[in-house]
């Protein structure tokens, strides 16, 4: 069975542009439930090949929920269930034959909350490739570098690689977390309000890191920062009360949105 | 404060409880101190005539021989040592394994429940029944494995020699079984406290299962899961009744683990109620030696849980 990055490089869908496939990642009808609750009403949607989407909305909207659905982080939790489908690259994620281990290593994710494992940083960001058996040192060496520089952090820890992740700076683990899973190259980076916890400094350098990314990643990024979507984000997603409200160009939701709600959402007039 | 602050009044109230509640928390420590203090003191005091007469040589030679008056403790010390760590090894990879099903959800929850309400429960049992039970059958089982072992086995030197039931084995397997509940639950909590967001991030990387937990739950939880093993071995250390009556005794020194052995504790249970003159010395001497050994052991593992404490605070 081919794996999904594979299948992702070997297709040659009708709907290419000049950044790639415009249904990347396609969402249908999607609903999602935790438990009896539901989450999610109805998604529809597509997701661009090497660009940057933007996920904003009201706390509790939903956000997080189908960012997690992506790489289907949400089934480690008990009592959930789903309807609908997601698809990658036009196949189903949720398909009885994806591993969901093969998934998440084609969809890499940077969580809200820096976490570094309490390993060096060098053993932090050849993890992936350790678990899928790689040993070879000159292979690893040459991933901690390229995925380092990828993070804009090589300069700042070259010295360093086999010291603690733990003593680096708040910015720093973001960005090593953000080298940590780009170290396996995957297709699709799933980045969960990845700046809130940084200060403006940091942030910046997320950002840039953000916008050089996406030259070779499909990114994802949840945030509540509506600089922070029209500075780095092609396209703006707002979802309200577990519904996709709109959906359109980053430019266009944040100068001349269709909805009301959208409207008053970034304008501030609640959130 | 110049002005008058309406709310001065209860503050000041307030204040005065609290310096009350501050001044019995010191005497409490004062008094925790002051026992401890007065319980080294007697000890030594007790110990003096034969601190005096045997010094260093006392932990040195292999000798108890009341009634010519020669006292070493050599065999006690290191049947001290030798039972509590095979006893680690026992339980440690046991506990270890109980606390990542009770941590994890491998199994149903009332099925969790119950095993972890039992392992609690192994810590309630009295210590003499523990040993009744090793009686009954732990050594007919380790007398049993002996006399296989020494057949089959008799080229390994923990197996050489004749075969006993009162053993270093059998008092190591009851007191494996002591500890357990010990090494569980501190296992457990230094599992759970690992923070959530380092599974995920394990998970998000395309861990299994497994490999989430060995590759990175374990080690993030491993100061703490040293920290259990030492305060285990405190405990093993100082577990007199069990041990006592299983472990045979002897000052004897022998490599067999199938052979009778002797602890401090279990000595100074056995020896302390018909001891005269110097052998009374002795006696506070050898728990003197105990009580040093034991405060060692607990003062490593209160280290490295505060070295644990730290480094998950640097986590998050
Ligand atoms: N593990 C869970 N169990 C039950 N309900 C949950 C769980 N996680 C989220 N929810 C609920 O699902 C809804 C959507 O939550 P989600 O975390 O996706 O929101 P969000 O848009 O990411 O919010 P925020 O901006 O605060 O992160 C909320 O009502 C939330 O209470
Ligand atoms: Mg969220």
């Amino acid at each position: 069975m081919p794996t999904l990055a594979e299948h992702a490089s070997q297709s040659t869908p009708a709907a290419v542009h000049e950044s790639g496939r415009a249904d990347f990642i396609s969402v249908r009808d999607f609903n999602f439930f935790y438990g009896k609750k539901q989450a999610l009403f109805d998604i529809n949607m597509d997701i661009p090949e090497k660009q940057v989407t933007a996920f904003i909305g009201p706390s509790g909207c939903g956000k997080s929920t189908l960012l997690r659905n992506f790489n289907r982080m949400n089934e480690l939790i008990e009592g959930v269930h789903h309807s609908g489908e997601i698809q990658l690259v036009g196949k189903s994620i949720f398909d009885r034959n994806v591993e969901v281990i093969a998934l998440r290593r084609t969809i890499g994710m940077v969580f809200q909350k820096s976490n570094p494992f309490p390993k060096s940083i060098y053993e932090n960001v050849v993890y992936a490739l350790r678990i899928s058996g790689q040993t070879k040192k000159s292979l690893l060496d040459d991933c901690v570098e390229r995925s380092l520089r990828g993070a804009a952090l090589w300069d700042e820890v070259k010295d360093r690689l086999h010291e603690s992740a733990l003593g680096l700076s708040g910015g720093q683990m973001q960005r090593l977390c953000i080298a940590r899973a780009i170290a396996n190259r995957p297709k699709v980076l799933l980045m969960d309000e990845p700046c809130s916890a940084l200060d403006p400094i940091a942030t910046v350098k997320v950002e840039e890191l953000i916008r050089e990314l996406k030259q070779e990643f499909t990114i994802i990024i949840v945030t509540h920062n509506m600089q922070q979507a029209t500075r780095c984000s092609d396209r703006t997603a707002f979802f309200y009360l577990g519904k996709l409200v709109e959906y359109d160009n980053t430019h266009k939701i944040f100068s001349n949105p269709s909805e009301k709600k959208t409207e008053d959402y970034i304008t501030g007039r609640f959130g | 404060m110049s002005a008058p602050d309406p709310e001065s009044q209860p503050i000041a109230d307030f204040k005065s409880r609290l310096d009350l509640f501050r001044l019995l928390c010191q005497a409490a420590a004062a008094l925790a101190v002051l026992t401890l203090g007065w319980i080294l003191y007697e000890i030594i005091y007790g110990a003096w005539p034969s601190i005096n007469k045997f010094g260093w040589n006392f932990l040195t030679t292999a000798a108890w021989v009341p009634n010519r008056e020669k006292f070493g403790v050599l065999p006690f010390i290191i049947g001290t040592v030798a039972s509590s760590g095979i006893a680690i090894l026992l339980a440690f990879p046991l506990g270890i394994s109980i606390a990542i099903f009770l941590n994890e959800n491998f199994l149903a929850r009332p099925v969790r429940q119950t095993v972890r309400f039992v392992v609690e429960m192994l810590a309630s049992i009295p210590s003499v029944v523990y040993g009744l039970w090793g009686i009954f059958v732990v050594i007919p089982l380790v007398k049993g494995f002996g006399d296989w072992a020494t057949v089959h086995l008799s080229g390994v030197p923990i197996f050489s020699g004749p075969a006993y039931g009162n053993s270093l084995l059998t008092a190591s397997i009851v007191l494996a079984i002591m500890i357990l509940p010990t090494i569980t639950a501190i296992s457990r909590n230094s599992l759970a406290a690992v923070p959530h967001t380092l599974r995920e991030g394990a998970y998000a990387l395309g861990a299994t299962r497994w490999e989430a937990i060995l590759g990175v739950i374990v080690p993030s939880a491993a100061p703490g899961l040293v920290a259990a093993t030492i305060l285990a071995l405190g405990r093993a250390m100082g577990e007199t009744m069990a041990v006592a009556m299983l472990i045979g005794n002897s000052s004897r020194l022998s490599w067999s683990v199938l052979s009778p052995s002797g602890t401090l504790a279990g000595l100074l249970a056995n020896q302390f109620g018909e001891a005269t003159g110097m052998q009374v010395n002795s006696l506070m001497y050898a728990a003197l030696i105990l009580v040093l050994i034991t405060l060692l052991v607990n003062l490593a593992g209160e280290a490295i849980l505060r070295y644990t404490q730290r480094k998950t605070a640097g986590i998050h």
